[in-house]
């Protein structure tokens, strides 16, 4: 086991961070140690997430992002933080993550900490310690984290819990409008960024956004920040209904490589952000993510002791009528729990 | 129970724009089920030792063809040892000629490769080379 000096990441030493993250991701001890010394100052840094299809630009448009808030906000300019989640190969585990190749621009402003980490078999575009990664760089004194997932596309929705703020990032060319009323990621969005306006088509991909967001928001609907908030949280319910003005998510054309767009996205993300606190859904919303982390954890940690209890030769036996249909999956549960 | 991955960093450091054999071999070490991070072309020694840093990795593998290998590899692990970077491990591929090998490998080099190398004996001596340290 390796030893990490709390310490050493709340003043600010990258390489305890940096491998503080990989005892995370490898399960070793040392890394929730850090974590829980870091957890009562942490819950400060805004979590942004951007999430969209391949090859839509979220690393150039997060490195954009970065170097904006890093040169244009005064008088101190934000840590600013950026988790680049790329997919892990199914077959033999291993991937390749280039997100950085995008964010070259960023290196040597040593308030910037890139990491990019695989997504290691889960789905919904990020990865199992993804939440742990964003919290300790929030004790290590990053303001401002964004989160880029991995970008396969429809399903992609566990950054809306994660996330305080989820950009959108859609480019023209695409699909058709009913792309844009299917369910799902659109309806995570808090901001919707049409990336590549300087290519044709880019006017229809917006108008085709704002006519679906129209329809999603109409008089008397819920506020899209605090849909995602479902019934299941006691505290998330009370906001939403409690909320009598919604945020209506705002489609920024952006040309991510030439930074056109640019001040206008990252004002939306403040504005949010102030929408977020004045309401009461900053807390409701973290309120929401700790129960359902919570709640994963408890889930993994009984299954773990399922399995340590189970009977291998009834497990099996089990199972061989389960595969051969003499049982359900139901009365299989009966018979081994 | 941990689950340490191999983290290898794939980087193109000095002025060449050649970059298949670097995407050759980090798509090869991806393959044998490594994360990879490949950070793009025109590196320089601090940009690599930065992102090593950051992405914690255990080797970095630096593409080098045109010809500055002696003054940029010597340059990287001055750069990593001064990040406290010590125990990566780096090796070099490309286009090196004999004679600059020993020199490379007295430096901190554990390997250099040339064209037409089996990708599987990059990933296999990682293996080894990280084994040995753990060692």
């Amino acid at each position: 086991m390796t030893r990490i000096d709390p310490d050493a990441i709340r003043r600010g030493d990258r390489l305890a961070l940096s491998r503080a993250l990989t005892a995370i991701e490898s399960n070793d001890p040392a890394g929730q140690a850090a974590l829980a010394a870091l957890f009562p100052e942490t819950g400060k840094a805004h979590l942004v997430g951007v999430t969209g299809s391949p090859g839509t630009g979220k690393s150039t448009l997060v490195n954009q992002l970065a170097r904006y808030f890093r040169q244009n906000q005064s008088p101190k300019p934000p840590k600013v933080g950026i988790i680049a989640v790329d997919p892990s190969s199914p077959f033999t585990g291993g991937a390749l993550l280039g997100d950085r190749i995008r964010m070259q621009d960023l290196i040597g402003d040593p308030e910037i900490f890139i990491r990019s980490m695989a997504s290691r078999g889960a789905l919904g575009g990020l990865s199992h310690s993804t939440a742990a990664f964003a919290t300790l760089m929030d004790g290590a004194g990053y303001d401002l984290i964004f989160i880029e997932t991995v970008g396969a596309g429809q399903a992609e929705v566990d950054i809306a819990q994660l996330a305080h703020t989820v950009i959108v990032v859609e480019a023209p060319g695409l699909g058709d409008d009913i792309q844009a009323i299917k369910a799902g990621i659109l309806e995570i969005a808090d901001i919707l960024a049409v990336n590549k306006a300087d290519l044709p088509g880019s006017e229809n991909a917006a108008r085709a956004l704002r006519m679906m967001l129209e329809m999603a928001h109409g008089k008397g609907s819920l506020p899209a920040a605090g849909k995602h908030l479902r019934s299941g949280s006691p505290i998330g319910q009370e906001v939403t209904q409690s909320l009598d003005q919604g945020w209506d998510p705002p489609v920024q054309l952006v040309t991510a490589t030439e930074g056109d767009g640019i001040p206008e996205l990252a004002e939306a993300i403040q504005s949010h952000q102030a929408y977020l606190q004045s309401t009461g859904l900053w807390q409701a919303k973290e309120a929401f993510r700790l129960q359902k982390d919570l709640e994963a954890l408890v889930r993994d940690t009984l299954m773990e002791h399922w399995r340590e209890q189970v009977d291998e030769d009834r497990f099996a036996e089990v199972l061989t009528d389960l595969v051969h249909h003499k049982l359900s999956p139901a009365e299989a549960l009966q018979l081994l729990l | 129970m941990t689950d340490r991955k191999i983290r290898v960093l794939i980087a193109k450091p000095g002025l060449d724009g050649h970059d298949r054999g670097a995407k050759v071999v980090a798509r090869a070490l991806r393959d044998a089920g490594m994360e990879v991070i490949y950070t793009g072309l025109r590196q320089t020694p601090e940009m690599i030792a930065e992102a090593a840093l950051q992405e914690d990795v255990d080797v970095v593998g630096m593409s080098i063809l045109s010809g500055a290998h002696n003054a940029l590899v010597p340059a990287v692990i001055d750069k990593l040892a001064e990040y406290g970077l010590d125990g990566v491990k780096v090796f070099v591929g490309g286009i090196i000629p004999e004679d600059d090998v020993p020199g490379l490998m007295e430096k901190g080099v554990y390997a250099v490769y040339g064209p037409g190398t089996d990708t599987q004996i990059v990933a296999e001596e990682i293996k080894a080379a990280l084994s040995q340290s753990a060692n």
